[in-house]
């Protein structure tokens, strides 16, 4: 995906919230750090671009919650959690980059859970890769890229990396 | 990061960001509601306390607590140590239960390095003799970074009985290898007779030093370790370096004064000034949870050197 395919894609999932959830009325958008914040804030712009309300924002370090702590090397790097309001009462989307295992987004459920009870969770990913280890799928997908399971698909975004793109690599 | 944590010597200043970073994390775990996540769930941590302590033992079993480790407390008193088992053979009936990590501390110098030659946990120092206490010194740094921004190029004081604590020692270690300037300050018989290695100042004049500290960290009189007399009297001692109101004023503004606790109130620190604005005590409790909460969690989190 190039810089236009996913700034479009953008636009078009966050039509797709507000159509969903009739409107931004207890909307929050909650991004899976790193790169899930940024695309949170960019779909935030988005509806703010459409409807005009501001919609909060939140970012969700989920390394505490993982299943695999202690089978890697090395602890796994943590980030920041910053979710300044009360998720309670709220439609929560979850932003993240790429939909793989859905081991990421099982951990970030159990996050928000310990953060208030939402009235509903649905997900947004900018890409579905497939190759699911739970039975977990996404509510609005950028775009669904079919791989190998060992190959390596990577976003990027211009707040991290300079420039927005989706690269998939093959397994060597 | 190395298996275990004996000293601040095993930490590069790699290692010390990390641990601070990591803990910065912790500390908003601990403004929430819930404050407890699932990292460390099915691990056992054993706190092997052979000498009294509140809030270090406290500290440790609540971190290990909200980081949802199942926590055996284990005292002298009240355990097989009181009939006269060996640090070994106990040493060795923790580990045939299974602990993930021992928090040890004991009188002795060198007793966690000990352990780790007997057992396969992660070894944490709480404590030991009067050679190291690295998670408080680690707790202070975690605390001077929170309130002053930084620890490179702080100007830090080191104040009273110096020859004694291992407070010192590791805050020592930890503050210079983080790029501060250490002054130890404290009567003679009670700096340490090795302290050039340390690369530190000292000075024995207090009033002098307090006008150039960014932080004045104030050591406790540890009477249970005045087997010799080191100075003359305790009131003799208040009056040349205990740190009241008007040796206060002496510091540049915003200063920061420190203390590890417990505090002997009118001793080495005045009340009064214990309870100023300035005086960050209470914060070094709670910051001692996040940091103790990190430091298990990058022990116990990552697999025991093996890759998987």
């Amino acid at each position: 995906m190039q810089p236009d395919d996913v700034r479009r894609a953008l636009t078009r999932i966050a039509h797709e919230i507000l159509e969903r959830d009739k409107g931004a009325a207890d909307l929050v958008l909650v991004g899976i750090a790193d790169r899930g914040d940024d695309l949170a804030r960019r779909l935030a712009d988005e509806v703010r671009r459409i409807e005009g309300p501001e919609v909060p924002v939140g970012v969700l370090d989920i390394t505490f919650y993982r299943d695999d702590i202690g089978m890697r090397a090395d602890a796994p790097e943590v980030h920041e959690t910053r979710i300044p309001f009360d998720v309670s009462g709220k439609v929560v989307v979850l932003v993240d980059d790429v939909l793989f295992t859905g081991r990421t987004i099982r951990s970030a459920m159990d996050a928000l859970m310990d953060l208030g009870r939402p009235r509903k969770i649905q997900l947004a990913v900018l890409v579905d890769r497939g190759h699911r280890e739970l039975p977990i799928r996404a509510d609005f997908v950028g775009k669904n890229v079919p791989t190998g399971r060992a190959d390596d698909v990577r976003v990027l975004v211009a707040e991290l990396d300079g420039e927005d793109a989706v690269v998939v690599e093959g397994a060597r | 990061m190395n298996e275990h944590l004996l000293s601040m010597h095993d930490l590069s200043a790699t290692d010390v960001t990390r641990i601070l970073d990591t803990a910065e994390s912790f500390r908003e775990v601990g403004t929430r509601v819930i404050k407890k996540v699932p990292a460390l769930r099915g691990r056992t941590v054993v706190n092997f306390f052979l000498e009294n302590s509140t809030r270090t033992r406290i500290s440790f079993e609540l971190a290990a607590k909200r980081l949802s480790a199942d926590v055996i407390n284990f005292s002298a008193g009240g355990s097989s140590v009181a009939k006269g088992e060996s640090l070994k053979d106990t040493a060795l009936t923790l580990q045939a239960m299974g602990a993930d990590a021992i928090v040890i501390r004991h009188s002795s110098s060198g007793s966690p390095l000990q352990l780790t030659r007997w057992v396969d946990a992660h070894v944490l120092n709480a404590g030991d003799g009067t050679h190291e206490h690295p998670t408080q010194g680690l707790l202070d740094l975690y605390t001077m970074r929170e309130k002053l921004g930084r620890i490179e190029g702080l100007r830090v004081g080191i104040v009273g009985d110096v020859l004694h604590s291992r407070v010192a020692r590791s805050l020592s270690f930890g503050l210079v290898k983080m790029g501060a300037e250490v002054t130890l300050v404290g009567p003679p018989t009670l700096i340490p007779p090795d302290v050039s290695a340390w690369g530190v100042q000292v000075s024995y004049d207090i009033d002098g030093v307090l006008p150039k500290l960014d932080v004045c960290y104030v050591l406790r009189v540890q009477r249970e370790r005045q087997r010799l007399e080191y100075f003359p009297s305790v009131r003799e001692y208040a009056r040349l370096f205990g740190i009241t109101r008007d040796r206060v004023a002496l510091m540049p503004e915003g200063g920061l004064i420190m203390h590890p606790g417990p505090m002997n109130r009118g001793v080495e620190i005045d009340s009064d000034v214990a309870d100023l604005p300035r005086s960050v005590i209470e914060e070094q409790v709670t910051n001692g949870i996040a940091v103790r909460m990190a430091l298990l969690f990058l022990l116990l989190g990552g697999g025991k050197g093996e890759t998987a």
